[in-house]
This record gives C-alpha cells, sequence and structure tokens, in this order.
C-alpha cells in the first residue's frame, strides 16, 4: 500500500455551533466561505467539493457536496457526497485527500454542517423492523446515552473510574472551551453543576452527555506542490486518514447493536476497533502518540474520553484516570486532549464534527488558537466513533 | 421462593389474542429463551439470528442454523433510562424508567443487550451478577426478554 504523501490544509473554517434552528445549508456555506477566505482562495479555484452528508434535512442532507456547490454557485467543480455516521466528515476529507493524491485534482473543498432535534437522537422516521437501528428503540429503548452509560459503568469495574473522574473529565473540557469562540458552551463548569445535572442514564449525568448541536465545518486541502505554488511555504498538512471498519469479532458492544460479535469460533482481534485505526493512522504517518502535541478525541461522553487516552495509546489500558487526575491531558499538561472544549463544550453537530476536530488541530498547529493553544503544537491526532462500525483517526502536523 | 418475583407475570401468551412478540424470531416465550443462529461450518453465534451468511471473513460456511442461546449469564455491564426514549419505543402517560444490562453469555461468548425485569433497578444490579432469561410485557400486547437476577437461593 501506498502511505506516502500528504496533503496540505489551506484554510479552515467554522460556523459556530449552538441552537440556532436554521437550516444547515447556511452554517456549511459560512464555514466554506471562512475556510476559502482563509486559504486565500475564491470558490472558483475549487476543483472539487466533497460533502458529509446530514440524514436528518431531507433530500439536501443526502447530496451534501451537491447541495453546497450549488450554495456557493455551480461552478463546475466535480463533487461528492458521503455518509457514514459520526465519521462522514473525516470519510469526505479522505475522499477529497484521495482525489488530491491521485492526482485527479489540486483543491478541494469539505463542508459538513447539520441542524439537529431537540433531545435524544431518534432513528429515521417510519415503520422499519428490518433496521438495527430503528428495532433498539423499538425492542430495548436504548437511546445513545444508554450505550455510553454501558461503557462507563464498565470502565468504573473494570479499571476503578470514578464519578468523580468523569466529572474531571467535564471541568477540563469546559475550561478548555471556554476560550473557543466556536464553541456552544463557553463558561467554566463545577464539580456541583454536574451533580446537579439530572442523571440520564445512570452512572451519567447530563453534564457527562454531549448534546445535539447545530453547526458547520469546512477545511480546503490541497497538493502540498499546490499549495507551494499559491504561496503557502509551511502549511500544515495531514499525513493520515483511517477509515478502516472492524475486525471480526468485534467484541465490542457498538450502537446500535444489540449483542456483540461471538469469538467462539475466532480470537478477539490484537486491536479493538478505535485502537485499531489510531494504529493505522500512526503507521501512516509514520509517527506514534510520544509525537503527539495535542488531541482531539469524540467524547460523546465524559467516560469515553478516558478510553479514547487508552485507544490512542497515551497510556496502557487502565491508566487513563491517572493521566487525567495528574494533569497530562490538561492545557499546560505534557498531552492536551481536547483543547477545543471537545463534543462536551460543542455538542454533536455529526457531520461537521470531524472536520471541526480537524479545524482544531489547524488552528493549533499554526499558533492561531489563542488561549487555549497548546504550547509549540507540532503534532496532533483527532479520533472519531460513530454508528454501523465507521471512525476515522487524522494525524495532522506541522 | 420463586414466586412473585419481578419478570414473572405474561410468561406465556395463550390462546387467542394475547400479547405477542415485539420482534419475529429473536426469542421464544416457553421456554424464555433467545434464539441465535450458529454456523456450521465454524460454529460462530449469531444474535439477533443472523440468515444470509457466516460473518466471519475467514470462513466460506453459508448454512446457519437456528440455536436457541444459554439462558443464563453474567452482568458485562448495566445502565438505567430515566427519560422517555422517542419512538418507536412505546411508553404511556407514566414513564417508568427502566434498567438495561449488557450480559455475557459463556458458552457462546457474546455479550447481548436486554431490559432488566420490572421492578429491578441499578442498586440492585452489579457487573459479573448472575442473570437469568424471562419474558415480560414491553408495552400493551408485547413481549420481550428481559435479564433477571438469579436469586441468592436458587430455584
Amino acid at each position: 500500500m501506498n502511505t506516502g504523501g500528504e496533503v496540505a490544509v489551506l484554510g479552515a473554517g467554522m460556523h459556530p455551533w449552538g441552537k440556532w434552528g436554521r437550516n444547515f445549508v447556511e452554517y456549511g456555506l459560512a464555514a466554506a466561505r471562512d475556510a476559502l477566505k482563509d486559504a486565500g482562495l475564491a470558490w472558483t479555484d475549487i476543483d472539487y467539493v466533497a460533502g458529509a452528508d446530514t440524514i436528518r434535512n431531507g433530500y439536501p442532507g443526502f447530496i451534501a457536496g451537491a447541495t453546497f456547490a450549488q450554495a456557493l454557485g455551480w461552478s463546475g467543480a466535480r463533487v461528492s457526497s458521503c455518509y457514514a455516521a459520526c465519521a462522514s466528515g473525516a470519510q469526505a476529507m479522505s475522499t477529497a485527500r484521495a482525489q488530491i493524491l491521485a492526482g485527479l485534482v489540486d483543491v478541494a473543498l469539505v463542508v459538513g454542517a447539520d441542524a439537529a432535534p431537540k433531545g435524544f437522537f431518534a432513528p429515521v422516521g417510519g415503520d422499519r423492523p428490518d433496521d438495527p437501528d430503528w428495532l433498539r428503540f423499538r425492542v430495548l429503548g436504548a437511546t445513545n446515552p444508554v450505550y455510553f452509560a454501558l461503557y462507563a459503568r464498565r470502565r468504573m469495574a473494570t479499571y476503578g473510574a470514578t464519578r468523580d473522574d468523569f466529572t474531571a473529565v467535564k471541568i477540563k473540557n469546559a475550561r478548555h472551551g471556554r476560550h473557543n469562540p466556536y464553541a456552544r458552551y463557553r463558561k467554566e463548569v463545577t464539580a456541583a453543576d454536574v451533580a446537579g445535572s439530572p442523571v440520564v442514564a445512570d452512572p451519567l449525568r447530563l453534564l457527562d452527555i454531549c448534546a445535539t448541536s447545530d453547526g458547520g465545518a469546512a477545511v480546503v486541502l490541497s497538493s502540498v506542490e499546490y499549495a507551494r505554488r499559491r504561496g503557502h511555504r509551511a502549511p500544515v498538512r495531514i499525513g493520515a486518514i483511517a477509515t478502516a471498519t472492524p475486525t471480526f469479532p468485534n467484541t465490542a458492544l457498538e450502537l446500535p447493536n444489540f449483542a456483540t460479535d461471538s469469538s467462539v469460533a475466532v480470537d478477539p482481534p490484537e486491536r479493538p476497533f478505535r485502537a485499531a485505526n489510531a494504529a493505522a493512522a500512526y503507521e501512516e504517518a509514520g509517527l506514534g502518540p510520544e509525537d503527539l502535541s495535542l488531541a482531539e478525541v469524540y467524547d460523546l461522553s465524559t467516560a469515553l474520553e478516558l478510553d479514547w487516552y487508552e485507544d490512542i495509546g497515551l497510556c496502557k489500558p487502565g491508566e487513563a484516570e491517572g493521566l487525567l487526575r495528574d494533569g497530562v491531558t490538561a492545557l499546560g499538561g505534557r498531552i492536551p486532549v481536547n483543547p477545543s472544549g471537545g463534543l462536551a463544550c460543542f455538542g454533536e453537530a455529526i457531520p461537521a464534527q470531524a472536520i471541526a476536530q480537524v479545524c482544531e488541530l489547524t488552528w493549533q498547529l499554526r499558533g492561531q488558537a489563542g488561549k487555549r493553544q497548546v504550547e509549540g503544537a507540532r503534532a496532533g491526532i483527532a479520533v472519531n466513533q460513530g454508528l454501523f462500525g465507521h471512525g476515522s483517526a487524522i494525524i495532522a502536523r506541522t | 421462593m420463586a414466586q412473585n418475583r419481578p419478570g414473572d407475570e405474561p410468561a406465556t401468551a395463550k390462546a387467542g389474542p394475547g400479547p405477542v412478540s415485539v420482534v419475529d424470531g429473536w426469542f421464544t416465550v416457553d421456554p424464555p429463551r433467545l434464539t441465535g443462529t450458529r454456523c456450521t461450518a465454524c460454529g460462530t453465534v449469531y444474535f439477533p439470528p443472523q440468515t444470509l451468511t457466516c460473518r466471519n471473513p475467514a470462513c466460506d460456511g453459508d448454512e446457519l442454523v437456528t440455536t436457541p442461546l444459554s439462558d443464563r449469564g453474567r452482568i458485562w455491564s448495566y445502565a438505567d433510562a430515566r427519560y422517555r426514549p422517542p419512538p418507536p419505543y412505546v411508553s404511556g402517560e407514566d414513564f417508568e424508567p427502566y434498567a438495561i444490562a449488557a450480559v455475557e453469555l459463556a458458552a457462546e461468548r457474546i455479550v447481548v443487550l436486554g431490559q432488566v425485569v420490572r421492578g429491578v433497578g441499578i442498586d440492585d444490579l452489579a457487573v459479573g451478577m448472575e442473570v437469568e432469561l424471562v419474558v415480560e410485557e414491553l408495552d400493551p400486547g408485547h413481549l420481550v426478554w428481559k435479564w433477571r437476577p438469579v436469586s441468592e437461593e436458587g430455584e
């Protein structure tokens, strides 16, 4: 497999996360324009548009690439749209990167945006008893937070994680996110705030669980050669985008499944799903966790952030609480995790989220992250996991 | 002492109109057992029952036979739902929180989710606790499998 080849991040742009109640196209358009401006390019310079789909906003959401291309003004650019649950944005970036590395296009715009419903994510409507996502609501009443709570309890039982640890993750991320103008929640959170929030799915409380948000994010990617031609002397480069599927038997209990794979005939893989994607990205980029300056991880819950520390190799299984308690993953620590504030401060705008993670990596690696800047940031990883065996790990560096 | 414990009530569907399984072919009511499938070539077990082909990438098997799963296992993890889930979950005027357990079946080396019987909450559960499968009402007219802690003193 050809693992050589980096692409440049020429521009990053976002529409602030929130609950704005407007059409998702508006958020994507704003993010795209900001990314183009940041890149110093005109929309008509773009060869290729990759859209990350939203399934909750009708037909325009299913063909997000074309939707954003039309909103920006038909320009003849080539187009793609993709859906991969929470990894949609990562797959859109992967598609754009492949086009660039194949030499088919020089420069691409990747856009994702969503307008989310209030409350729990629900399955797509209709009576669809052949859809596991529909069935888990019908048969089990298992919302996303129930799964997050199952993982959290398992972590408590296996590694001795405590309620205080989960609260400490929230406090840390809130401290990071208060300096992020694109975050939805920008104020400090106290232990009393967490304790005072209602239990949604024991052991998790409302403030442990990421909200559902409106938002939009975009990046402009190009070949390194094109970047040079346009005067970008030392652009942030993406060295890896891993979007591997799980390996059978997948013994992790994943949304929206009713059960794990059985490992009665085949032993579980050496690396579970999330760790496998991170390992693939490290191999592709030719660096390891010890080379990272920061990480953006998909903290769907406070407890899940701790699982990620281990999955991306910051520590061995069972040691994440120690890193957290020692301040290693806070701004000022050895490897700050979620300096953006993470999903804790953003809430999830599904197709935009993985792109937003790369926006944060870009700003951090350029030294443009203001009060949440990680000193001397040289390399970062952004990781993500979604329903139905989707996940990603992306590595960017200076 | 096995009487009047949670989960005992609607054990079987009577003749004529009565509660029916919320999902076809995933469990039997009498005896209460989950229905899986097993690949005749490699032995991998599937729940929910997989019928298309074996999903073990190293196996060419495409004959999957129905097999009842173990009716006892140990809790891998558990949680509860304090808020009414969105449709298609059916809940009446008075929403009652319920617990959900992920249960490891040793023989099948699989973890299967299920609601925990009514009247048993998270304070009654622990990781590693032995539970057994029962069938209970999910909503009026519909039955589903649930997990119930095995009583200390045995049956």
